[in-house]
């Protein structure tokens, strides 16, 4: 049953939807949970709505998955209902984070803690080598896509050029090469 | 109070320059959170971030440990709001005059161009957390090969293999406390 005109679906009720993704998410990966719960499981959206709005979330700044949030909010219940799914989805994990952060704090001198604690820390930098690896892909099999991922990476790491800089002088180049009519249909 | 200024500041620019998720702010992150304003030190940096990874929501609401670093409850409070209030207000504007956007060619172009920068300030985080948590200079070469050793055998294990990572985490975490005790 697509929502009509405005607010009839309550904010409370938008709050337990994205706090149930919130509180179950482990691991990550909040998009996919984002599109059972209002795709498949609430028919909140349809699918082309949820694409067209992981597209606008993808493009501007923010992480994907609280701009969906934000998105998909305001379709059902305006600003509040956009306030409603974005805190349902930050603040459950926040909660655990305080619990773990005074935890950490605590027992962050424990030999056997810290142990545990630098293995997980290395996990971290594993995951997120794969995730970068993996989406991309496309760009590390890409010559100028390349040259701009090492240019880019080399900037960054090693000469500590900020990111205000890279994103207004590199990007603009990079944007520009692959302006409209420079681009291959289809690639 | 001028702390929780600065922290309002830093968090509400890399807001609004976190293109391509969150992931690509994190070397920003890093260098003002441990090199100019010293609120973590590294090490803590990448526990937190890898903290931000076990628990369930957006991942980069580790903010929020870094803010309560900094200056406490108030510091909580500010990192969260200025880093997920300025993009979300800006797609929440955008979001009502997209569809004037949704057809011009130029789209196509910024998320091409954008990609591989996105790409390559992911691969700079990696640099940021790793150069603490992998290869660590103040650590044994016993603890930092471990820590290589974990970090690629969890790349590997998920291009293998479809596994949540939170529990990637906690094998990690095992691993850690079993070789590394006393290094």
């Amino acid at each position: 049953m697509p929502p009509a005109a405005s607010n009839q679906l309550g904010v409370a009720e938008i709050f337990r939807a994205f706090a149930k993704i919130g509180v179950t998410s482990f691991g990550g990966g909040l998009v996919a949970y984002l599109r059972d719960a209002l795709v498949t499981d609430k028919k909140w959206m349809s699918e082309e709505e949820f694409l067209a709005a992981l597209e606008i979330g993808q493009t501007l700044p923010g992480l994907n998955s609280v701009n969906v949030a934000i998105i998909a909010g305001r379709k059902l219940a305006g600003p509040w209902g956009a306030f409603a799914a974005a805190s349902g989805l930050i603040l459950p994990g926040v909660v655990l984070l305080l619990v773990l952060g005074l935890l950490y704090d605590r027992f962050r001198h424990d030999p056997d803690v810290a142990a545990a604690l630098a293995g997980v820390a290395a996990a971290a930098v594993g995951l997120l080598l794969q995730v970068t690896l993996k989406i991309g892909a496309k760009q590390f099999l890409n010559l100028r896509d390349l040259c701009f991922v090492l240019g880019t990476f080399y900037l960054v790491a090693f000469q500590h050029v900020s990111l205000p800089v890279v994103l207004f002088l590199v990007a603009p180049i990079a944007i520009i090469l692959c302006r409209p009519g420079k681009l291959k249909p289809k690639a | 109070m001028k702390d929780l200024i600065k922290i309002l500041n830093v968090f509400c620019l890399l807001s609004l320059l976190a293109v391509g998720g969150g992931s690509a702010v994190l070397p920003q992150m890093e260098h003002e959170t441990v090199s100019l304003q010293h609120w973590v030190t590294g090490d803590q940096f990448a526990t937190i971030y890898s903290l931000g990874q076990m628990a369930p929501g957006p991942n980069m609401s580790m903010v929020a440990l870094i803010g309560w670093q900094a200056a406490g409850g108030a510091g909580l409070i500010i990192a969260l709001v200025a880093f997920y209030l300025p993009s979300s207000f800006l797609t929440y504007g955008c979001s009502y005059v997209w569809d004037i956007f949704k057809d011009n060619p130029w789209r196509n172009s910024l998320q091409r161009g954008m990609a591989p920068i996105t790409i390559g300030l992911m691969l700079a985080g990696v640099h940021a957390v790793g150069k603490t948590a992998c290869i660590n200079p103040d650590r044994s070469l016993h603890f930092n090969t471990i820590t290589c050793l974990t970090a690629l055998a969890v790349t590997g294990i998920l291009f293998a293999k479809r596994i949540n990572p939170a529990l990637l985490m906690l094998g990690g975490g095992a691993a850690g406390w079993f070789l590394l005790r006393g290094h």
